[in-house]
């Protein structure tokens, strides 16, 4: 009976329930719900497995593929480290939001036509927008608001592509598309917008860092490896993607060097990361999607690990600015670890799992022969290192001393963190178990010795120039300037500047008219004015001789029946 | 905060980042000299050269950060931009 609900419905109804339930039943079904959907995940086939008509269409909200699975497991492990991480501090709405988010990324992995993940789309951009607004702080409310108008709109760009594409062909199947005409176009620009492509990457950085510690946790899994998985499913060896995917991982880097705030940081090395899996669908080789499934899967872990442990440093100090941080390892040696780890893995680091499937990537673009690609590539992966490889862990947990003693983390946000290191290495040793779960078979070998003395040079040598360099890379307290600025800023600007000119011309135009008002009335007055005498009167108004009227009237008269008889 | 640098963590103590440097550049140049034993392959061949990809990553991330430098002077605001933006 479980097994025939679709996966996505059995994290939604623990979302449902955590609400209602309260004490250790709620946290009987947080921990329970995601293992029950992990559980559910390995249980679908290959292929459609259900069909269901909804609106005179008919969906296929469940079709399984080793892709499709791979997606959903690591989003279903996320949902339950992520509740564990999460379970004793956040709020209860918090956590439901934080799953129905989860449940809406499952629906996308099983989607079998394009109206059944526009509607999971939909679920995630709702309920991610709730865990920004978690944050609670008037700066939460406010950029939850640009995020919910940005994937509001990123929805419905999606939807006129998906009703272009219903149109054209009448078929709502998902299957692999070129950007070649307008509906396609449509359907790969929503999708973008969600895997924070340029020129919309600001919403990502503007909203994730002003979440709870907690949620930022799960903010960091679900809409851009969505996105992800959607592009390998629809526009797979799509050209264009490889140059959006290098435009990311720069962005990434550059933004980064450049933050004070830690989450920030980390936030912008997200967009770096997806450029990588987007860079990697573009080549749309076996080994490049390979690439991009994996490293979407490591990508979720060492990520979430990172915001966890940045999480730990802003629930014990609240505090997130590097400026304000440093030192910490004396008392948080736990999160210290755990934070380098994720740092390690994230910079591909070898025996981590970033090394394991990030190089599949850079092979995927070398056997391409794409030499530009694979040394922009390279010079990334070094950039990872510089800028969050170690910047991240060396200021929030070295650098100076802050004078902080914060205590390290809760039992349960520690254990969260152990085990996503502990699959962080778990990957990075043993790749080959891992790699059977990827969509295409394949005898890639992550370890030879050239390739990793190769990278050790790679990093180890961007690690000097990152504490040669350290003077040029002072923290200050700024923030940067992104595209968001000509809505956030310009926008606003040029729209004052037209309300300002427009209600200067709306004051003319009413001072033409009241004028106007004045003239007709002195006119009136002049002419058909009643005074008290004969003089005053105005010209129409003054009285006639009986003489004259009668004189006139003859005239008329007379006038008249010349005109009658000739 | 401790009085006598002994006193602090071991990490922080000025005779252990000393240390801590040496084994760094040990190990920076055992993993070029290393490449003497250890053919790296080249798939577009500058990558074999030797010690390519310590110069490579050490070039790379100074450009970056360079790059990072300039677009600051452009891009960076003060941290409450957005707050007096909305004021005004």
């Amino acid at each position: 009976m479980l097994s025939l609900l679709p996966p996505a419905f059995i994290l939604l109804i623990g979302a449902i329930l955590i609400g209602p339930l309260k004490g250790h039943w709620r946290s009987a079904v947080l921990l329970a719900a995601p293992l029950l959907t992990l559980w559910a995940v390995w249980q679908v086939p290959d292929g459609v497995s259900l069909t269901l008509p909804f609106l005179g269409y008919s969906i296929e909200p469940l079709e399984g593929s080793a892709l499709r699975r791979l997606f959903a497991t690591i989003f279903a492990l996320m949902a339950f480290v992520g509740g564990l991480y999460a379970f004793r501090h956040a709020r209860w709405y918090e956590l439901a939001s934080g799953y129905a988010y989860a449940s809406g990324a499952i629906g996308v992995c099983f989607a079998g036509d394009l109206i059944t993940l526009f509607l999971f789309w939909e679920l995630m951009a709702l309920f991610s927008t709730v865990i920004v607004w978690c944050g609670g702080t008037p700066a939460a409310r406010a950029a939850g608001i640009r995020y919910a108008i940005m994937h509001l709109l990123g929805g419905v760009i999606l939807k006129v592509g998906i009703e272009g594409v219903y149109i054209h062909t009448g078929s709502l199947e998902i299957r692999p598309m070129l950007a070649d005409n307008f509906d396609h176009w449509m359907i790969l620009i929503g999708i973008l917008i969600n895997a924070a492509a340029p020129p919309l990457s600001a919403w990502l950085a503007d909203a994730y860092p002003e979440s709870s510690p907690t949620g930022s946790v799960f903010l960091s899994a679900f809409t851009t490896k969505t996105a992800v998985l959607a592009l390998i499913l629809l526009f797979p060896g799509e050209p264009i993607l490889i140059w959006v995917g290098v435009y990311m991982i720069m962005y990434g880097i550059i933004y980064a060097l450049l933050e004070n705030d830690a989450r920030r940081i980390l936030a912008y090395s997200i967009v770096n990361q997806v450029g990588f899996m987007v860079c990697a669908v573009g080549i749309g080789t076996e080994l490049a999607l390979n690439g991009a499934a994996a490293h979407a899967f490591a990508h979720i872990i060492y990520k979430a690990l990172l915001f966890m442990s940045a999480g730990v440093v802003v629930y014990r100090t609240g505090k997130s600015k590097c400026t304000d941080l440093g030192g910490l390892f004396r008392t948080m040696p736990l999160t210290t670890i755990c934070g380098i780890i994720g740092a390690l893995s994230i910079s591909s680091f070898p025996l981590t799992s970033g090394f394991t499937t990030k190089s599949m990537i850079s092979q995927a673009a070398a056997d391409g022969g794409m030499a530009t690609v694979y040394f922009l590539l390279a010079a990334a992966s070094a950039g990872v290192f510089l800028h969050a490889g170690i910047k991240f862990p060396w200021f929030v947990f070295f650098q100076k001393d802050s004078g902080l003693r914060p205590k390290d983390a809760p039992w349960n946000m520690g254990a969260a963190m152990v085990i996503f290191s502990a699959l962080c290495l778990l990957i990075g040793i043993f790749p080959e178990t891992f790699y059977q779960f990827l969509p295409y078979q394949t005898d890639y070998v992550a370890y030879k010795a050239g390739k990793v003395l190769f990278y050790l040079q790679l990093l180890l040598f961007s690690g000097l120039a990152f504490f040669l360099l350290l003077p040029l890379m002072k923290r200050t307290l700024t923030i940067s300037l992104d595209v968001d600025w000509l809505w956030r800023v310009a926008a606003f600007r040029v729209g004052s500047a037209i309300y300002n000119a427009s209600s200067m011309a709306g004051r003319d135009i009413e001072q033409g008219l009241r004028d106007l008002v004045a003239r007709l009335r002195e006119f009136s007055r002049r002419h058909l004015g009643v005074g008290k005498d004969e003089a005053s009167r105005g010209l129409l108004a003054r009285s006639w001789l009986i003489g004259t009227t009668s004189l006139w009237i003859a005239v008329l008269l007379t006038a008249y029946m010349v005109a009658y008889f000739v | 905060m401790s009085e006598r640098p002994e006193d602090d963590a071991w990490l922080a103590r000025p005779s252990s980042i000393r240390l801590l440097w040496r084994a760094f550049w040990a190990v920076l140049a055992l993993t070029v000299i290393a490449q003497v034993v250890i053919k790296v392959k080249g798939y577009f061949v500058v990558d074999g050269w030797f010690a390519f990809g310590a110069v490579f990553g050490f070039l790379s991330c100074l450009l970056m950060v360079l790059v990072a430098k300039w677009l600051g002077y452009m891009l960076k605001r003060d941290q409450e931009y957005y707050q007096e933006q909305d004021d005004a």
